[in-house]
């Protein structure tokens, strides 16, 4: 059990949609806890609510039941008092606005402040904008002239720019070469280390899970069926565990963990 | 007779066979269905225009907002919308003026020729484009150019996440999204209109001059007596409400978007309709509680 503060509480979240005169349990009694300067990832099938569970986190969906806090707070009541500077969100494609240039995006929220002026925010957009690796010619790109990797670092910058303690990410890779995906990979964990950030991330790709997480917790069944380490997940019964680690992409997957326990 | 296949023409047969069924047929609806499905029609009809009304209200505590602090209002929003929804609009909008002007003077003067009452086609293109058509024509032209444009522009910002992000964001999407458009709608209605009623006017006003012999310095000297200037504040005044109303409707629909190309098409079709329905409504409300204006 993890002793240190929990940056995100979820106690018995019950997430339901109503479409059509029927109503879809999405979770059911889901709990979690998320301990400060953790990269927990959320593994599960498609349809098993992994996106939906970041919603909830964003308070972007309300709990039918359950409680679910972030730094403290009810999820559902982070309204406009700073939601931004507490949670910094990295959409699957990017959500970049088409309409602003890569470094108005990048300062977006740091602008609506409306409290520093305009060349200290246009300083920070630039810092992030490096942060990211990308170079400083991409500011005045518009995101239709990005390539997929480039967009998914300046909506990281964007993500980062309030310098929020708690990141979450959805599906940051997919969409990557693999060759982009290991570098977006690394940025990542460098990240998580050099700036102390807690990070929540819904990922499928096994790469992306095994190089990045500290704990994993997946959701099948509408509740969390397991959560640790992935060497504590992987010895889990259930059948969506061992189908999707042990199944053939799993050959790989447990060579990339023995790898990475030599390295480690 | 005896009917040969090859082995691969088997195959194919087999896999046929495998993959048939039944055909899934749906039972047509019940009477006590088709009741529920109507229930649920009003229900929405009812949510639409609550709504609607929520918008509204947003849109006034946003205006509050703008006057308390002009100086952060989305200037530079309003501005992009004003050119994209006013400026850019001028040249289609003077076009159908003009003609329908031809056309409308064309078919009076037939009329008026057999009363010996030429010269009225001034009071009647004058009274009908300024009050009526010139307005009426504007805003559906708008609606049906920048209403759809509104829905569509907000609703991929919800297939694309964009609107997810501005809520993570903590930025107000009234005062980001609504309020741009509904000022920009409301000060551009009005100058498109009297812009669509001159061009109707100028048609009309050749028109008139080809076919019935009154020439264009009788047309200027004699439209000033024959219109009122009320009616020319009461076309101002409901151009402006028709294109508050347009941006309202189009923003209604397209915040309601689901995160699907399906729905946007579908939110975009209903926001036409639907705004052009309003300002037709709208129109006829102005008609009857303006009726002893500027006549």
């Amino acid at each position: 059990m993890n002793t240190r503060r929990a940056v995100v509480e979820i106690d018995k979240l019950w997430s339901v949609f109503h479409s059509r005169g029927v109503d879809t349990v999405v979770h059911q009694d889901l709990s979690l806890r998320i301990a400060a300067g953790e990269l927990l990832s959320v593994v599960g099938g498609s349809g098993s609510g992994k996106t939906v569970l970041l919603r909830q986190l964003l308070g972007l969906e309300t709990p039918a039941r359950g409680r679910v806090t972030v730094l403290g707070a009810d999820a559902s009541r982070m309204g406009r008092a700073g939601a931004a500077s507490r949670v910094g969100m990295l959409f699957q494609h990017g959500a970049l606005f088409s309409a602003f240039s890569v470094l108005d995006n990048i300062a977006f929220p740091l602008r609506e402040l409306k409290t520093l002026p305009a060349d200290l925010v246009r300083d920070a957009a630039m810092v992030k904008l490096r942060m990211v690796g990308l170079e400083a010619s991409a500011a005045h790109k518009m995101p239709a002239d990005l390539s997929g990797g480039m967009v998914k670092r300046a909506a990281l910058a964007r993500a980062l720019i309030m310098d929020p303690p708690l990141l979450l990410l959805d599906e940051p890779t997919a969409g990557l070469d693999p060759g982009s995906a290991d570098a977006f990979c690394a940025l990542l964990k460098s990240l998580h280390q050099e700036l102390n950030l807690t990070v929540v991330m819904v990922t499928h790709d096994l790469d992306t899970l095994l190089a990045l997480s500290t704990r994993i917790a997946v959701v099948a069944d509408k509740h969390i069926v397991a959560e640790g380490t992935a060497a504590q997940v992987m010895a889990q019964p259930h059948p969506f565990i061992q189908a999707y680690f042990w199944g053939e992409r799993g050959q790989r997957a447990r060579a990339l963990l023995h790898d990475s326990s030599k390295a480690g | 007779m005896q009917l040969q296949v090859n082995p691969a023409q088997q195959a194919m047969l087999q896999r046929v066979a495998r993959f048939s069924g039944a055909e899934l047929r749906l039972a047509p609806m019940s009477i006590g269905q088709r009741f529920l499905k109507l229930g649920e029609q009003l229900w929405l009809l009812w949510d639409h225009l609550l709504g609607l009304l929520a918008l509204t209200g947003q849109l006034l505590l946003d205006l509050l907002t703008l006057v308390r602090s002009p100086r952060c209002g989305p200037w530079r929003d309003m501005s992009g919308h004003l050119y994209r929804i006013g400026a850019t609009a001028l040249p289609v909008t003077a076009l159908v003026g003009f003609m329908i002007g031809i056309v409308l003077a064309y078919l009076m003067s037939r009329q008026l020729r057999q009363f010996g009452a030429d010269t009225f086609i001034v009071n009647i293109l004058g009274i009908g484009l300024i009050r009526e058509l010139g307005p009426m024509l504007a805003a559906i032209l708008i609606a049906g150019r920048s209403g759809s444009a509104i829905t569509a522009q907000i609703g991929v910002m919800r297939v694309t996440e964009e609107l997810d992000a501005m809520r993570v964001m903590g930025i107000a999407q009234g005062y980001r999204l609504v309020l741009p458009r509904a000022l920009a709608c409301a000060v551009a209605m009005p100058l498109i209109s009297v812009w669509t009623t001159l061009a109707a006017l100028l048609g009309g006003m050749l028109a008139a001059d080809a076919v019935l012999g009154v020439t264009p310095a009788y047309f200027f000297a004699t439209l000033p007596r024959a219109v009122e200037i009320g009616n020319l504040w009461l076309a101002l005044g409901k151009s402006m409400v028709f294109g508050v109303l347009i941006a309202l409707v189009g923003c209604h629909y397209g915040l309601r978007v689901k995160p699907n190309t399906e729905s946007l098409g579908q939110g975009t079709t209903a926001s036409v309709v639907t705004s052009i329905t309003v300002v037709l409504l709208v129109d006829a409300l102005f008609a009857v509680v303006f009726k002893n204006v500027g006549i």
